[in-house]
């Protein structure tokens, strides 16, 4: 029975959209899907300790070379995507590599990448003339609708597979690295640097990957993101925001666990929502209160977030929870 | 002089007259994180919200500005105590991320409250000073007395931290804080003093920041990223490396609006940053372990 | 004047001393001697308040120190100069001694107390300006010494002074302890250094594994055959 399980949920999974058609859950869930593949990418550095501030400019920077390849450049999506990942992970490499090979940690990583979102988010508006600035930018509808070629689709069934598909990649990710020997690097590179480095681990390689790795899923999830809503805009996708928002879910949701992010952005997405239904326009502003009253809480009293804290529970000799959720 | 060399000269000038404010900006961080370890990411938040108390003040209920400066000062010294005793204080013991993502919690409240309780409009204090004509160079006088007001806070802190005991402790505390007890300093009085000294200077800055910048919830994004960026260049914890750096920023924002437009200053001051690690690690090593 | 009964004490799951009981008596000075590891730093900061003793007592002049926050132990009279000195390097000789004398009741003194120490070191006096972190080893141990010095204590607490220095340092460090002693004040060290110590208190006790396994006076000590066992022991 215990093996089936995440069969029947994902044959349930997919089957969802066929059985239930309103269009409004569908978008919901579709939004969640998509923030929590950039969560869990965001998870795949953060719970080595290499906490990044920035990665709301990844997301950026993948939604706007996707979108700025297809209208500037005729470019497919196809094509657009991969140079968008490109880009996110050679912005990686610039500002990760000096960072790591001269021992930049903990606190000054966090806030040069803090930095680096906040300066995407300033080169989108200073490119107002190509990007529209903070007005936001449209990629450009194609002939009607749907169309394969330039991944766009009206139908909110496709989108939701497509969705589904990349969050159930990205989980698949997690998973391949959780179990890899990149893992147990990283994490001797987390307590120890010098100790690790004494046993022969590359410290600088292992960190690169990781966060090469990290940020090119993010561009993923902000060029999925572009693709869907057809709308973005600097606070949309990038910028400190974004940035605190992911680490947020994460936290709130559970940092060391596979479906932690996951359950972060059900939670701060479902409580926007509810937010912005119980109070329309005035409700702006309320929901970066209350994640940020949260935030706080959650920091001071449950570090490990909700699914962590739950799963040590079950578990309550462990220092860290186990890997698999 | 050519007009070339007219507006090249204004924007160095102008660039020395930030870089006196960005100064006092990095001194404030750079005290907190000396004495206390902590980043407090909220910084400019609580410079946006002084700013907001100077608006109301002075726009508002016409309190007269040198009295609306004080209110402003002790006001968000306030803040900061407040901040290190409800959001700080439980974490001391907690790994340095949760701190950082503490005080990024508080970030996103300001901003947020600031939105509900003002609105997104962009206020301005309408004040307007005199603009001084030097030769063919135009200096604004807020940015003069900016540039001297943050100079006479910094020395003002310097005398502090020299001359009297509880600055010689909060030196000290900085360099070496598991002994203190040995010399009868509670530490907790120390950084709360401390706190409410980074609170000070914010406010300070928000004094001389609300004379040239229009306040929004967002403001604090213009300056937020560029200060921590001058601190880490500087050195975490290392008041002359932050001085110096934030001259040099100070500059590189200047003539990069010169030539383009402002926001391209900022992204040259990151590239500068960026190659500045390639090049020149001792200045970032420079960093208290 | 100084009463430890029963101490305790240890790093999180880790115990360093095991029932510890020892005095110092008004007018004394006393050593503690024992092999590296013994606990003997752990007892000193158990004393000056650095760590705190997990069960039994402490009592300077009656006052008990376990009730006493920690930042108070030396407003009680008590001065540590910690393990490797622990100065403030980046801070003058004159600024780490002021912080010596932070307390109120060495504030009012501060200028007295500058004398005395720079008094027993004319050295310091030279070197006022300089960065405490650049001066040599000897030069660091005066300043320690001095810094514990300006609160005026009765009861000064040194922590291995010898550590790192050369002997003929060692030897002038510690005719010095004794001019310190001349002056009135009580001393208890803590010293891997057996010839020397032994040469400047009264009485001593072996400290091994976090247990004190002799006491006696000094030339009691000096004989004994327990000493050299303990050092190069079993």
């Amino acid at each position: 029975m215990r093996r089936s399980l995440p069969w029947i949920a994902g044959a349930a999974l997919i089957g969802l959209p066929f059985l239930y058609q309103s269009a409004y859950p569908l978008h919901i869930v579709i939004i969640i899907l998509i923030w929590s593949f950039a969560y869990t990418s965001w998870s795949m550095m953060g719970r080595f300790g290499l906490v990044s501030l920035g990665h709301g400019g990844f997301m950026g920077i993948g939604a706007y070379v996707t979108a700025l390849a297809w209208n500037h450049g005729g470019l497919t999506p196809w094509a657009g995507i991969p140079l968008a990942l490109l880009a996110g992970g050679l912005l990686a490499v610039l500002v990760a590599y000096p960072c790591f090979r001269f021992r930049i940690t903990g606190h000054y990583f966090a806030l040069v990448t803090l930095a680096l979102s906040g300066i995407v988010l300033q080169v989108i508006t200073a490119t107002r003339d190509q990007t529209g600035g903070s007005l936001g930018y449209t990629p450009e509808r194609y002939r009607g609708g749907s169309s394969l070629y330039a991944l766009q689709f009206s139908g909110k069934t496709t989108w939701y597979l497509i969705a589904l598909a990349v969050w159930a990649a990205g989980i698949y990710v997690w998973y391949r690295v959780d179990r890899s020997m990149m893992r147990y690097a990283l994490e001797a590179i987390s307590e120890d640097e010098d100790g690790a480095a004494a046993a022969g681990v590359h410290v600088t390689a292992e960190k690169l990957k990781i966060t090469v790795l990290s940020a090119m899923m993010t561009a993923l999830a902000g060029a999925l993101y572009c693709q869907y809503q057809m709308f973005i805009s600097p606070d949309t996708v990038s910028g400190i925001s974004i940035s605190l928002q992911m680490v947020f879910a994460v936290v709130v949701g559970g940092i060391y666990v596979s479906l932690g992010p996951t359950v972060g952005a059900a939670i701060t997405i479902l409580l926007a929502e509810v937010l912005r239904i119980s109070f329309g326009t005035r409700a702006v502003g309320w929901d970066n209160l209350v994640y940020g009253v949260l935030l706080v809480l959650f920091i001071v009293f449950l570090p490990k977030g909700i699914l962590g804290s739950l799963l040590d529970l079950r578990r309550p000799s462990r220092g860290r929870p186990a890997p698999s959720a | 002089m050519g007009i070339l060399d007219i507006f090249l000269l204004e924007a160095l000038i102008n660039g020395v007259l930030l870089g006196g404010v960005l100064a006092l900006l990095s001194l404030g961080l750079n005290l907190v994180f000396g004495v206390i370890d902590v980043v407090w990411i909220c910084y400019a938040e609580l410079i946006m919200l002084g700013m907001y108390g100077m608006y109301f003040l002075y726009s508002v209920y016409h309190v007269p500005i040198g009295l609306a400066a004080v209110v402003c000062i002790v006001g968000v010294g306030m803040l900061g105590v407040i901040l290190h005793v409800v959001v700080i204080a439980p974490l001391l013991g907690a790994a340095p991320i949760n701190q950082l993502l503490a005080t990024g919690g508080v970030l996103f409240f300001l901003q947020s409250a600031a939105t509900v309780l003002f609105g997104i409009e962009f206020r301005n204090l309408g004040l307007r000073l005199p603009v001084l004509k030097l030769s063919e160079m135009f200096i604004s006088y807020s940015r003069l007395l900016a540039f001297g007001a943050a100079l006479i806070g910094m020395v003002l802190v310097y005398l502090f931290l020299t001359r009297t005991y509880t600055g010689t402790a909060i030196r000290a505390i900085a360099q070496d804080r598991h002994i203190m007890i040995l010399m009868g300093v509670d530490s907790r009085r120390i950084y709360v003093i401390t706190s409410a000294l980074g609170g000070g200077l914010a406010g300070l800055a928000a004094c001389l920041l609300v004379l040239q910048y229009d306040v929004h919830p967002f403001v604090g994004l213009s300056f937020g990223p560029i200060t921590f960026l001058i601190c880490v260049l500087g050195g975490l914890g290392n008041f002359a490396g932050g001085f110096v750096a934030a001259f040099v920023f100070a500059e590189l924002i200047s003539l990069g609006g010169l030539y383009l437009d402002l926001e391209w200053g900022y992204v040259f001051a990151f590239v500068f940053f960026i190659v500045m690690m390639f090049v020149r690690p001792e200045g970032l090593l420079a960093r208290r372990s | 004047m100084l009463e430890l009964r029963s101490v305790c004490a240890g790093y999180g799951g880790f115990q360093a001393l095991f029932d510890v009981s020892l005095e110092v008596r008004r007018g004394e000075a006393v050593g503690v001697i024992g092999p590296n590891g013994a606990g003997k730093t752990t007892l000193m900061r158990v004393i000056s308040g650095l760590i705190r003793p997990t069960t039994g007592s402490i009592a300077m002049e009656g006052a008990d120190l376990l009730a006493t926050p920690a930042h108070r132990i030396v407003g009680l009279g008590i001065a540590h100069v910690p393990e490797s000195r622990r100065l403030f390097p980046r801070m003058t000789v004159e600024d780490n001694l002021k912080m010596g004398g932070f307390l109120p009741s060495a504030r009012a003194k501060y200028r007295e107390r500058l004398d005395v120490v720079y008094g027993l070191f004319p050295r310091l006096r030279e070197r006022s300006r300089q960065l405490a972190g650049t001066m040599s080893g000897g030069e660091q141990q005066m300043c320690a010494i001095g810094r514990a010095l300006m609160s005026d204590p009765k009861l000064l607490l040194l922590d291995e002074p010898s550590a790192g220095l050369a002997p003929v340092i060692v030897e002038q460090l510690f005719d010095l302890v004794k001019r310190i002693r001349a002056g009135g004040l009580n001393v208890l060290i803590v010293e891997q250094n057996v010839q020397q110590v032994l040469r400047v208190v009264d009485r001593a006790y072996l400290l091994k594994a976090g247990s004190i396994r002799a006491a006696g006076t000094a030339a009691e000590l000096l004989a004994s055959e327990t000493i050299r066992e303990a050092y190069l022991g079993v």
